[in-house]
């Protein structure tokens, strides 16, 4: 009981936060538009898209972007932990009397929380792009948006227990987090790639995100939706394993 | 069971260096205990330790009765922590900030809004309570994680330097209320601090520590008393040869020199500097200036350790 206050506590602290700093709501939103809006359109147009997907192109990265945003956010919602370390309210969560898998759990479904609602205004805006919405679709992408942003967020913890400072971020940014999206399937096709690219494709977690996105609102994917629903439910409880055990294990530089 | 905190041989080492070198501490229930040194003595070490947030490398330490590694959760339930640095989430308000706490420390929700009514009383934020943290002066946020530090009811409550940073008004109102807190209520407070003049007002007991070890541990009464003397701080020109000089004087116990001024340790000082002076002059010193000190703990500190405290990164 004392370990669900527990856990409901970090996660309110985690959305109070995400609803305070508005501007950071306003260009998770904008962000994704000007992807969809004005790289779509263009590459949309110079380049003959060989899918069958009613709406070319900007419907085809649709999913992707909503992909990426979950990716962004989580990544960067986990590595708040740094910044927490940093300003000190990282000591004021650890010493309290609560285990640490309870105090990933809460972060992680605080960060989840952020990521799907910011998914949720994107598939409200799907309009746009000219994919069609029905609640049963909208209900499925929440659930998927869900697990990937546990799983990102997890990994975002993760990198955080090891990274010092706020500097590590521009490494983050360039080894792993850039590379992550542009292997995932969201900007182009998966099939069909050369063998080297396919196998860095189909190790990078979010491929699968995107894949299920891709397969729930446009009825089209790479693989079946139920492989990497299980591909992408297995990498969540793995990177919250794993996320628990270092914050457990390792020693918080926090002095 | 006569102690909120017993250590036993508890140390700290690092690859290299070894912050907290076998410390034996014993902190008796309901007193208010000082852990006093200069910077980088190992004292935010040591307290961490007992917070439960470092694992000691030897040695082991209860506190409220509970081990600090076994039965960790137990620990960080009975305690309360105001750490060194501050450990405020900007972009909640003070009220928030108790709430959260209160939760996380499992206080009963039925007495939870009584709980926060009390400390918000005691820590006099006023409205301020329901405004973003970023728009706290320093001592209303000093003041916010004492009184956070206090909802659960601890048993023990951990202060690393409560003051460090704070204008002396504050400072002064903060240890008046540290001291009522530990009057008024069942509490052992373990605090940590470079300033003397805190862990004189405060402390019923003090131990110093530096490098890592603990020097001494005494009432700061009996500490003061040990050195039975006032301080005559001389500035002469050649303070080297009058050291040796005035050594010859039957009344002077000690001379040393510290940063080029002459410290003689007399008793009775006052009645003295007459004499001291007479003896330079005559001696071909002439003083410069003579300043007399009752003894306080940093002359203590200087005894034990033959350096200032306050000398910042040695």
């Amino acid at each position: 009981m004392a370990e669900i206050e527990g856990i409901y506590t970090i996660w309110l602290r985690e959305t109070k936060r995400f609803f305070r700093y508005r501007s950071r709501i306003v260009t998770s939103v904008v962000t994704p538009l000007l992807w969809l809006i004005i790289f779509g359109t263009g590459l949309g147009s110079a380049v003959r898209f060989g899918g069958n997907i009613p709406g070319g192109y900007q419907a085809f990265i649709y999913p992707g972007i909503i992909g990426q945003t979950i990716l962004f956010t989580s990544i960067f919602s986990g590595l708040s932990v740094i910044m927490d370390r940093q300003y000190g309210f990282l000591k004021e969560i650890l010493v309290a009397p609560i285990s640490r898998p309870s105090i990933v759990l809460g972060k992680a479904l605080g960060i989840s929380t952020a990521s799907v609602i910011q998914a949720s205004i994107l598939l409200i805006l799907s309009f746009i792009v000219g994919v069609s919405m029905d609640p049963l679709t909208f209900v499925l992408c929440i659930i998927i948006a869900l697990i990937m942003s546990v799983g990102l967020g997890g990994m975002g913890l993760v990198i955080a227990a090891f990274t010092d400072s706020m500097e590590g971020f521009n490494l983050i940014m360039s080894f792993i987090v850039l590379p992550m999206f542009l292997l995932s399937g969201a900007l182009f096709p998966i099939t069909g790639l050369p063998t080297w690219l396919q196998a860095a494709v189909y190790i990078n977690p979010l491929t699968y995100g995107v894949d299920a996105l891709r397969a729930a609102t446009l009825g089209e994917s790479a693989l079946p939706l139920e492989i990497s629903i299980i591909v992408i439910a297995f990498f969540a409880v793995l990177m919250i394993l794993i996320s628990a055990l270092i914050f457990s294990k390792k020693e918080q530089s926090l002095m | 069971m006569g102690y909120a905190i017993e250590t036993n041989k508890i140390s700290k080492k690092y690859d290299s260096f070894t912050a907290v070198d076998s410390i034996d501490l014993k902190v008796p229930r309901n007193s208010i205990y000082g852990v006093l040194g200069p910077n980088g003595a190992g004292k935010t070490t040591l307290i961490s330790m007992l917070c439960t947030i470092l694992r000691p490398t030897g040695g082991s330490a209860m506190v409220n009765g509970y081990d600090i590694e076994k039965q960790a959760k137990q620990v960080r339930a009975s305690i309360g922590i105001v750490f060194q640095s501050r450990a405020l989430d900007d972009i909640l308000t003070g009220r928030e900030h108790l709430e959260m706490h209160a939760a996380l420390y499992g206080v009963p929700k039925d007495i939870r809004q009584e709980r926060l009514d009390e400390v918000l009383d005691l820590i006099a934020l006023g409205k301020k309570a329901d405004e973003y943290v970023k728009t706290y002066s320093g001592g209303m946020k000093r003041r916010l994680e004492i009184g956070r530090g206090l909802i659960h009811h601890p048993k023990v409550l951990f202060l690393d330097e409560p003051t460090l940073g704070l204008d002396p008004q504050t400072r002064e109102s903060i240890w008046d209320y540290i001291y009522d807190l530990n009057q008024n209520h069942d509490i052992t407070v373990l605090l940590t601090t470079h300033y003397m003049e805190e862990a004189d007002k405060l402390c019923d007991e003090v131990a110093i520590i530096n490098q890592g070890h603990i020097i001494t541990s005494e009432s700061p009464k009996n500490l003061k008393r040990d050195l039975k003397a006032d301080t005559l701080t001389i500035t002469v020109d050649s303070p080297e040869e009058f050291v040796e000089k005035v050594k010859t004087l039957g009344f002077i116990k000690e001379a040393f020199l510290v940063d080029g001024e002459v410290k003689l340790m007399v008793e009775m000082g006052e009645n003295l500097i007459p004499a001291v002076v007479g003896f330079a002059s005559e001696q071909g010193f002439p003083i410069r200036s003579i300043e007399l000190e009752h003894p306080n703990l940093e002359d203590v500190f200087i005894k034990f350790t033959g350096s200032k405290i306050s000398s910042e990164g040695k």
